[in-house]
This record gives C-alpha cells, structure tokens and sequence, in this order.
C-alpha cells in the first residue's frame, strides 16, 4: 500500500495534443470498421451509380438543362448528393456506438472530449473521397467530362467533401439526439429529401413554381452544387464559390460545437 | 496523495431523472486494497451510482471523489485512475481483440509501444492470446466480457469499477472472473463491483452495501450482515403461492426476526437463534394449519437471506430467472 501512496497523480489535465491523437485513434477504428463490413460500402456505393443511371438513360432525354450534357449538368449534382447521404452514416453510427456503451467507455477515459466525433466526421470524409473517385470513374464511363481543367476538378471536390463534412457534424449531432440506430436512419434521410430534390443537382430550378424556386435557389444544397458544377465546368464564378464556402463555414460554426456539447452532455 | 484518502469517498450524493430519484443521499467509502460489494435489486440505483463515479454522469447533489478527485471538477484525473467495465461488452465487434485493447491503451495515453505491451499483457491474463487476432464479432459471450474487462485494465487503473462484471456468464468463466479480480486485488488494486449474486459478493467483497431506492439500507461486511439474521435460517418451500401469505402470519412469533416471503421462488425464511427448539415450533404450527411444505430446512445464513430481509425481494429478477437459476 505504502507505494500506492507513494505515487503521484495523473495530470489533472490533458495535453494540448491529445485533441488530434486521439481524433486520429479514433479515426482509425471507423475506418478500420468500414473496410471491414464491405457490404455496406458496396451498397451505399450501388445506391448513387442507380441515380446515375436512372437520371442519365431514363429521365435524362426529357430534362432540358442550360448545359451543353444532360451527364455534364448531373454528374457535379451527383457528387454532392452522394456525399450528403454519406454523412447520414454519422448519425447511425454514433447511435450504434451510443447503444453497444462504447461510448460510455470512452467517456470514462482520459480522452479528449472532442476526439470521438472528430474521429467520426473525419472517417466519413475518407468514405466520401473513396465514393466519390468512385463517381468520378462511372461519370467518365457515361460521357461526363471535367471541362474546368485539374484544378477545378480539384476545387470541386474539396468544396463536395468540405460540404459533406459539415453535414457529417450535422448528423452526428442527430445520432446523438436520438439514441437509437433505426431512428437515426430514418431521422437522417428524411429532412435530406426536399433538400436534395428541390435544387438544382438534377433539373435546373427555373422549372419550377416561384415560390420552390426561390427556396431551390437560395438552399445550401443548390449553393454547392452550382460552385461544384461550375468548377466541374468551368464556368465557375466567384460568387459562386464564396457562396458555397460560407454555407460550409456556417454549418461547421453551428452544427460542430452543438454536437459537443450533446456528447459532453451525455 | 496523502495514506489517508479513501480510494473512493462519497457524501451526500443523489441523482433525479425527471420525478424518479435514482439516488437519494448515498454515502460510501471504500479504503484502498478493499472491494466494496454494491448490492440492491434492479433499479435500487447500482448503475446510476458506478455512472457518477466514472464521470458519466454529473451527481445533482453531494460530492464522490476518487482517490482524492472530484468526478465533476477534477474529471480528468478520476478518469486517468479508473477502469470501467460495464453491463454490456463495450467492444467493438468488427476489431480484433488485439486492436480494441491496443485502441483502449493509446486512448489512455500510453505510448504505441506501451499499449501494444499492455494489450498484450491483458489478453494474456484474460487467457485470449489465442483469440487475439480474430475479429470480436466471433468470440462467445464469456470471451467478449474478458476482453471487455481487459480493455478496463490496460490502463492500470487503481480502481477497477465492474458492473455487474459476470452476468450471463456460465459457472466456469464466473469462477474465471472472480479469481482474476482476487489477483488484481493482491497486486494493490481497489474494486468496486455491482452484482446480483450474493455469493459473489459473499466470496470478493470485504465490505458490502446494500442500496434499495437509491439509498444505503445496509452496509458491513459479509460476515456481520450474515450476523443480522441470527445464528441460522429456517427456510420453507411452498408449492402453492397462496399459502405463503398465512404460513408466515403462522410462524410470526417463531425466532429472532420475522419471516420473509419470496413470491419468486415460493419460498419463507425465517431466522432462528435456536435452531433445533425453533424448527420444532415451527412444524408444530405447520401441522395446526395442515400445511405440508415441499422442503424445510435449517441451515446457516446467506447474503440471499439478509438481502430478502432488507429488500423484501429475492435478489434475482424476473427477467432474469434463468440466468439466475443457473448459478443457484
């Protein structure tokens, strides 16, 4: 006993670098976990080369769009839905975490409190890089070109991963809320539809109603994807990609430190 | 860290969720070297408890402090001194058990070849080194709480809290479980264990308490708890329900204390300071009722007794009775 009493305590607190290592630990474990059940990846890769498809063959011939494709107006609208139902992932994943008490573990250790989503959140970026180089290589197989040069295919994909990574803490922040894996998947999907449908990644929003088209206009959903589509293209403006860049900005400023604190909070 | 704190010392504490009180001023000090037996029906407030001392949970009244450390203000270091092992296996199915516990270490802030080491270590004693490097999903339910339980210790945790550490465990790896605590308890390590056994807690635990509607009803140890329910127990099954209620108004009177009715086993017991005389009166009052019981016997107290004494309940739940069986 006497050289337990001996021994000092642990320090009282944690060391500036533990946000990133642990971030990265925990990284790691989502990304070993998505490599390892690659029917999930196979199936939420499926889903958006349907769109693709159905959009291309099916619908494509009777969308007129102001682009010189109906594959080169869809596919930058593809990427971004792509990662957006990507991230939904975060939500169901840290609702099966919440569930299974591995997050009670984690809570009880000396962690950083930040490390657990940004593990997560981070994980999914790689996932959506992985799906959408995968999008890009079906794109070209269906006549889709990046016209806008290395760079702007470049930019177009940061500004869709960057998106995909706030709505990530968006989702994290759901997962937390409602606890239980089923509800996270169908508390996730749903808001994502009129967002998804009601801008301008399939059909251009002139075509609809004045008061929808106003909201597809103005959503962050139609910001993205015009800024991606325009450097896809390039037709990009800056305005465009300024536009895009604060919706991003102000989701992360919002959605990162709310989910935090949900986790914080327990 | 001065020789006179209490591995974990906690005043006053209570929890509320909404309307229910969870816990309602629970005192509790457990020296170090010593485990402390947390005992009370579901629901009496066991987990709730286990979840303010691992910093899961803010208490809404009170102060614990582990070795020292407050939970709430000083939450870093109760966590740097803890291991916690839960209900549920809290692994990660799809990793091996060689990368959860090396996860666990890094998270603890060993250095890479320090968890690699300790990882080792732990599957070692746990006796998974076989099982090391397949993936978790694949372990029985007996393997994943070792690992579990492995993953509590990699970081050398001076207190090892266990919630209810061998539920759903069969016989052997129980046995398993209890002689490993009893070795991290000579290598200078302070437990604090959840059970609903009560010969679990009778065979680890130098100090008990016993907690029902979030409060302490009653704590010592093993012995002097079993010490309350006099010298023996006068133990009476009945096969049918509706007589229990009478039979006990019957021996009222009989012995050193009143009887007890468990409505799940169908059984009475009764403590008795002479056992002989006592079990006499007893069946003579048997006889006058014409009830025949299907087993009556006089034997020492156990734990059980005092907890169905105390609690009014039997220490197993319903829906739990076939786990429960199984160790009887």
């Amino acid at each position: 006993m006497s050289t337990v009493d001996q021994e000092a305590l642990p320090a009282a607190r944690l060391p500036a670098s533990a946000a990133f290592a642990d971030a990265v630990v925990i990284a790691r474990r989502n990304i070993l976990m998505i490599i390892r059940t690659p029917q999930l990846l196979v199936f939420s890769t499926i889903q958006p080369v349907m769109f693709v498809l159905l959009f291309r063959y099916v619908f494509g011939g009777a969308i007129n769009v102001p682009a010189e494709s109906y594959a080169s107006w869809l596919l930058p609208g593809i990427f971004v839905q792509t990662v957006v139902f990507g991230s939904t992932t975060a939500a169901v994943a840290l609702a099966y975490d919440l569930k299974g008490g591995i997050i009670d573990r984690f809570r009880s250790l000396p962690m950083a409190r930040s490390a657990v989503l940004a593990g997560r959140t981070a994980a999914d970026a790689m996932r959506n890089l992985f799906v959408i180089c995968l999008m890009i290589l079906v794109g070209y197989a269906v006549d889709f070109r990046f016209e806008g040069g290395f760079f702007g295919a470049i930019g177009a994909m940061a500004i869709a991963l960057l998106f995909g990574y706030a709505f990530s803490w968006f989702f994290a922040l759901v997962g937390l809320l409602v606890k239980d894996p089923e509800t996270a998947q169908v508390a996730g999907f749903i808001p994502l539809f009129p967002f998804v449908f009601a801008s301008s990644i399939f059909v251009s929003p002139e075509t609809m109603p004045s008061w929808l088209q106003w909201f597809a206009e103005h959503q962050p959903v139609t910001k993205v994807v015009n800024a991606v589509r325009g450097l896809s293209l390039g037709t990009a403006t800056t305005s465009d990609v300024v536009s895009a860049l604060l919706w991003i900005a102000a989701m992360l400023l919002i959605f990162a430190p709310l989910a935090t604190r949900q986790y914080r909070k327990g | 860290m001065e020789a006179s704190v209490q591995a974990v010392e906690v005043a006053g504490v209570a929890v509320s969720f909404g309307e229910t009180r969870a816990l309602d001023g629970v005192d509790l000090s457990v020296p170090r070297g010593t485990v402390q037996g947390l005992l009370g029906p579901n629901g009496a407030g066991k987990t709730t408890l286990v979840r303010v001392l691992a910093t899961l949970l803010r208490p809404g009244a009170g102060s614990a402090r582990v070795f020292g450390c407050d939970v709430v203000n000083d939450a870093t270091r109760v966590r740097a001194l803890i291991g916690l092992a839960g209900q549920f296996a809290a692994v990660d199915g799809t990793l091996t058990g060689r990368e959860n516990l090396e996860m666990v270490g890094r998270l603890y802030r060993l250095s890479r070849k320090d968890a690699k080491r300790r990882a080792l270590e732990s599957l070692e004693r746990l006796g998974l080194t076989e099982a090391a490097d397949r993936v978790v999903k694949g372990y029985s339910g007996g393997m994943r709480r070792r690992l579990d339980l492995g993953a509590s210790l990699v970081g050398r945790p001076r207190l090892l809290i266990l919630d209810e550490p061998t539920t759903g465990l069969d016989p052997q790896s129980r046995s398993d479980v209890w002689a490993f605590i009893r070795e991290l308890v000579d290598d200078g390590t302070t437990v604090l264990l959840t059970t609903q056994y009560l010969d679990e807690a009778d065979n680890l635990a130098d100090h008990i308490v016993v907690i029902d509607h979030g409060k302490v009803i009653a704590d010592g140890t093993p012995r002097e708890l079993k010490a309350r329910m006099g010298a023996d127990v006068l133990e009476l099954h009945l096969t049918d329900p509706d007589l229990l209620e009478p039979t006990a108004a019957a021996l009222r009177g009989i012995g050193s204390g009143e009887p007890s009715i468990d409505l799940g086993d169908r059984r009475i017991t009764l403590p008795v300071h002479q056992g002989a005389a006592d079990l006499m009166s007893a069946v003579r009052r048997l006889d006058e009722l014409g009830t025949v019981p299907s087993d009556l016997s006089l034997r020492r107290p156990s734990l059980d007794d005092v907890f169905l004494a105390l609690t009014g309940r039997g220490a197993t739940l319903e829906e739990n009775e076939e786990v429960g069986h199984e160790h009887r």
